[in-house]
């Protein structure tokens, strides 16, 4: 009996045991459930323990410009890496004077990598970037005595190189990527380059290509230990497109050289296809200054210069019109049967709008018919225009600003107003006032044609970029449509956007198309405009004058040629050198002649040399 | 002589097979956990793998001898072996070298051996012939002192050697005890301990959230109370089975409790904490007046548990602060949850279940870990070896592992209880207890279970001196075990 209980007993102890090892077991299983099952955190914890994903950057696009010709290219360029805790025993004195650097630069260059304020990525076991972007030539001595300088080597990187120093502002430059960039793009990480303006920018996405990415194996202390997987999880890179731009590069570089010394902007646009042949905002600046060490010390210096060269004129500037928009004017009011080719109006040094207010104008014959107001450029004749088109066709158009809306829409269908949606960012609209707005201004029975005189010479309540006034010779040239002007035409192989290829039709019939561009052949031959005679190319031209509040007036010339078939249609601006006949036709001529015979004809080479000395501050 | 002839056939062939699948398991964990991505030869002696190959060879050697020794053999010297291993320790303390701060490592030649290894050996024989000795029991107070004594002077010494860790083995031996007839409360009171000075710890110190103010209540002793409370009514109907008892405890408590948390609502400076003790204070009370209204002692002795939670509770972060060297605060800190160091102490704990955890269900694959291949895992291929386990084989590999382990410790739970002779079978249990030490605290280290104590998985951690010792210790019972028909000493 007692044995029995006894047995009991060690029977009971025994399972006790058996229990106790199970329980244990049951423990471990639910743990590991737990860890390796239920909780994925400790997968990503350990993909960024051990994988070092090494980016592989893509060689960003090239730029080509009409003819083909090699516009901007990638170089090699070079930067310092330091891995600080690699760097025993090291020589600070000899290698500061490799680098040509003082030991207090070396000092201050330290204490901002070991800051982890301005330097978030701080590790002693992984490269640091010691001076970024030194030149070939640099490398080169450095690369020398590189076995004397432990934890020092140079990582390569592609920068920018441009063959020719012109069309900056168009092309735009790259820049590290800000802070709001990384957030708003997941493909951008710290560090990385990307267009910041101009076509780099526009067209960022086509020219950036795709990164690959490496997967190195890392140990704990930073080395690297190997592909991961041998590579089999790597993405390769995809190279970016290259682009062809409608600008002729020749041509971009000779109107830079024009505008020397000069502020205002040339526009040309090759009127069929609506391609941008040359864009120059003046001054200009060689686009090598945004590309490298210097990029932020020259950046500053360009944005804080008085003359403005990071303003990009052709699509940034507001400028009234002036007479170049009395061929608008001409234009509508064929259209609508105000004038007539023959119509004849007189003009005594001007237009009195009241008994005794009056536009003026220069001296020139009287009465004058339609294309000789143009040759003349007589204001008169479009006040008298603008009064019936807005004071005495009420039957017609029932109030005045029913007239004036009428106008009004034939001016958008321009492509003027809203900006033209050129493929270059930051573009500005024009200014024409809806009619709602003068009836704020005035009240709704407040005002009538000579309230609102100017705008029918183009001044006044009027603004347009050069891009639009270069887009109004395109489409006279065309006698009757434009396509958005543009300056890229092939992104790596594919055509661009169908926006571009579109044409915008403007509601005005051939013939009297003929008639302006007959006034404007004239302004050329013996009018306003004859200081730009090319010899062996007929052309059309209407100069301008913009009044400018702040100094000495605009001179503008807009125009095309030759006048048969026309190939290049051409804005310039020239700031503060008054009468427009003076600077903008020459150099307007000069850029034709140049673009259509590629050289420049002895018999004008006197006009040239005048033109590329003049300064204007 | 027919027995002779028997022998082969009743060595334990199963037990055998676990134990070289679970070497050669280990061994090529071993490979893996050291496995270099850019120098992968399998034999290269000059590598961990390499020379654990080596020291496989020798266990094997080790493991024969062990099975030609006659078994008498190991009853007879267990008191020589433990008296001379006693000496031997406490040699160690002064003759070996200072690594890392232990005293633990004699240098033999080219070898290392850790002589605490094969103190456990020692110990398990020598406590299995006393134990087994004519007349021995348990209820006697005289034996039982010897018995504790034998079992915890080597630890004693260890500790004095700076080895904490493998000290603390001997704790496990109190099964052994418990098997041969110890009052299981021990056992109980002993977890109950454990229990009251991690929930004083743990709730006493709770880590504030940014911004937020300590609280004055001491949660810790709220729950120790309230806890000890309700085990105390247990222990009252257990050994009393006196209703009117535990209703005048419950009465007393839900008074208190009721009166006390109207109190609070109108004076907040009155804590929970005073209430929980003036709890424990009413019950206490209460166990006195029953002592001596019926005369029955279990009541006293229920009280003495009582001020034994008290004392303990008061105790315990003076003890921890003050016994304690300070990376062991950390380590026990650590799995408490009260600190949370992922660079610093808790460096090593966070790694190792990152890699388990990266594991997932099905593993990276045979030496794909790269936590543990880029060196991320402290200890890799020695302590923190499960992690490999666990990061290349997953959460189906870890579990199979786990279960072949189990079922290894409970056929030699199965073996020692088909022994004839006290001896072995005494024997077998403090085997064991030991290697359910060892697997309970090792793996619990490894996945954030237990704090960390640095002790290897048997077999399968990278080590001579530990494979050996487990070799020499398992083919002894395999040895006994082959016999147990031979011997019929005295049960």
């Amino acid at each position: 009996m007692k044995y029995k209980r006894k047995h009991q007993d060690s029977r009971s102890r025994q399972i006790t045991m058996v229990m106790l090892v199970l329980v244990v077991c049951v423990l471990f299983i639910v743990r590991l459930f737990s860890l390796q099952v239920l909780d994925d955190t400790y997968k990503d914890s350990a993909e960024s323990n051990a994988f070092l994903r090494k980016t592989i950057y893509p060689s960003r696009g090239l730029i080509y410009d009409r003819n083909g010709k090699l516009m901007v290219s990638n170089q090699p360029v070079y930067d310092v890496m330091v891995v600080l805790r690699e760097m025993a025993n090291f020589d600070t004195l000899a290698f500061c004077q490799v680098m040509g650097i003082t030991k207090m630069d070396f000092e201050e260059r330290m204490a901002d990598i070991k800051n982890r304020r301005k330097n978030p990525g701080y590790s002693r076991y992984t490269p640091q970037v010691f001076i970024p972007q030194i030149s070939y030539q640099d490398y080169g001595l450095l690369q020398e005595k590189l076995f004397r300088f432990p934890g020092i080597f140079v990582q390569q990187r592609v920068a920018r190189q441009y063959t020719l120093p012109c069309a900056a502002l168009q092309i735009g430059s790259l820049g590290e990527v800000t802070q709001k960039q990384l957030e708003a793009d997941a493909y951008y990480k710290r560090g990385d380059h990307k267009g910041q303006s101009g076509i780099e920018n526009q067209y960022e996405e086509a020219l950036r290509g795709q990164k690959g990415v490496e997967i190195l194996l890392r140990d704990v202390h930073g080395r690297i230990k190997g592909k991961y997987n041998d590579g089999a999880n790597d993405v390769a890179a995809v190279p970016g497109k290259n682009l062809t731009l409608g600008i002729d590069m020749e041509l971009q570089a000779y109107g830079e050289k024009l505008m020397q010394g000069k502020m205002g902007s040339i526009v040309a646009i090759e009127p069929k296809s609506g391609q941008i042949l040359a864009m120059i905002s003046a001054p200009s600046f060689d686009p090598n200054l945004l590309v490298g060490r210097e990029r932020s010390k020259n950046y500053a210096a360009l944005s804080t210069d008085p003359t403005k060269p990071l303003f990009n004129r052709p699509v940034m500037a507001q400028y009234p019109p002036g007479s170049t928009f009395k061929l608008v004017q001409a234009l509508i009011m064929q259209q609508e049967g105000i004038f007539t080719r023959n119509t004849l109006l007189p003009c005594y040094d001007g237009y009195y709008y009241t008994r005794t207010k009056k536009v003026g104008c220069h001296h020139h014959k009287s009465p004058i018919d339609l294309p000789t107001s143009i040759e003349t450029s007589c204001n008169a004749y479009y006040c008298y225009g603008m009064r019936r088109m807005l004071d005495e066709r009420l039957d017609k158009y029932g109030t005045i600003q029913g007239a004036y809306n009428v106008w009004r829409d034939y001016v958008f269908g321009m492509g003027f107003g809203d900006a033209l949606g050129i493929d270059y960012p930051g573009e500005k609209d024009g200014v024409v006032y809806r009619s709602s707005t003068y009836d704020k201004i005035y009240g709704k029975r407040g005002w009538k044609s000579s309230t609102i005189i100017s705008i029918s010479i183009g001044q006044g309540e009027l603004l347009a970029t050069p891009l639009q006034i270069a887009n109004l010779a395109a489409f006279i040239a065309n006698k009757g449509y434009y396509k958005i002007p543009h300056l890229v035409t092939m992104v790596g192989n594919d055509s661009i956007d169908i926006a571009y290829r579109t044409p915008h039709k403007v509601e005005i019939k051939d013939k009297y198309f003929d008639v302006v561009i007959e006034g404007m052949a004239r302004a050329v031959k013996k009018g306003t405009a004859r200081f730009g005679q090319i010899p062996g190319i007929e052309f059309c031209g209407k100069t301008g004058t913009a009044q400018n509040p702040h100094g000495d007036d605009h001179s503008i010339f807009m125009g095309f040629a030759p006048m048969d078939n026309p190939q290049i249609a051409i804005s310039v601006y020239v700031e503060n050198s008054g009468f427009g006949a003076t600077w903008a036709v020459p150099i307007a001529s000069l850029m034709i002649e140049k673009y259509l015979h590629r050289s420049i004809d002895s018999s004008r080479v006197e006009i040239e040399k005048r033109m590329l000395e003049k300064s204007f501050y | 002589m027919r027995h002779r002839e028997n022998k082969w056939k009743m060595i334990d062939w199963l037990t055998i097979g676990l134990y070289a699948m679970l070497v050669l398991f280990g061994w090529f964990t071993i490979y893996a956990a050291s496995y270099d991505f850019e120098n992968s030869a399998w034999i290269d002696m000059g590598a961990r793998h390499g020379k654990q190959l080596m020291w496989i060879g020798f266990s094997v050697v080790l493991a024969v001898v062990v099975m030609l020794i006659d078994s008498k053999f190991y009853n007879n010297v267990a008191y020589v072996f433990y008296a001379l291993m006693i000496v031997l320790l406490i040699l160690t303390i002064f003759i070996a070298p200072d690594i890392k701060g232990s005293h633990s490592w004699l240098r033999l030649g080219p070898l290392q051996i850790q002589p605490a290894e094969f103190a456990k050996y020692a110990t398990l024989l020598c406590l299995a012939k006393f134990m087994s000795t004519y007349g021995f029991s348990l209820q006697n107070r005289r034996n039982l002192l010897l018995a504790l004594c034998i079992v915890f002077l080597p630890a004693v010494i260890i500790i004095a050697q700076s080895e904490t860790g493998s000290a603390l083995v001997f704790v496990a031996l109190m099964l052994v005890l418990f098997r041969e007839g110890m009052n299981g409360l021990v056992l109980v009171l002993g977890a109950l301990c454990a229990l009251f000075f991690i929930l004083v710890l743990r709730y006493n110190n709770l880590p504030l959230a940014p911004g937020e103010q300590p609280t004055p209540e001491l949660y810790g002793f709220i729950l120790a109370f309230v806890i000890g409370i309700l085990v105390s009514m247990v222990f009252v109907h257990l050994y009393t089975r006196d209703k009117a008892c535990l209703r005048a405890m419950a009465g007393v408590n839900a008074v208190v409790w009721v009166a006390g948390g109207v109190l609070h609502y109108f004076y907040p400076a009155v804590l929970y904490t005073w209430i929980a003790a003036a709890s424990l204070g009413v019950t206490m009370l209460t166990l006195v007046v029953f002592m001596f209204v019926t005369r029955r002692k279990t009541f006293g002795v229920v009280t003495l548990f009582l001020v034994g939670v008290l004392a303990l509770s008061l105790c315990a972060d003076y003890a921890f602060n003050k016994v304690l060297a300070p990376h062991q605060q950390i380590r026990i800190k650590i799995v408490l949850g009260l600190e949370d160091d992922p660079q610093g102490a808790g460096y090593n704990v966070r790694q190792s279940q990152i890699a388990i955890g990266s594991g997932g269900v099905m593993g990276k694959g045979y030496l794909n870990g790269t936590q543990t291949k880029l060196n991320y895992v402290p200890e890799q291929d020695t302590d923190f070896i499960f992690c490999t386990i666990g990061e290349e084989h997953g959460f189906v590999g870890s579990v199979l592992f786990i279960v072949v382990y189990t079922f290894f410790m409970i056929r030699l739970i199965y073996l020692a209880e088909r022994q004839r002779s006290a001896f072995s079978r005494i024997y077998g249990y403090g085997l064991v207890s030991v290697f359910l030490f060892h697997f309970f605290i090792n793996i619990g280290m490894v996945t954030g279970i237990t704090p960390v104590i640095g002790i290897p998985l048997p077999f399968i951690s990278y080590g001579g001196s530990s494979l050996w010792g487990f070799t020499i210790m398992l083919f002894t019972f395999i040895r006994l075990d082959a016999n147990r028909m031979e011997v019929l000493q005295h049960s």
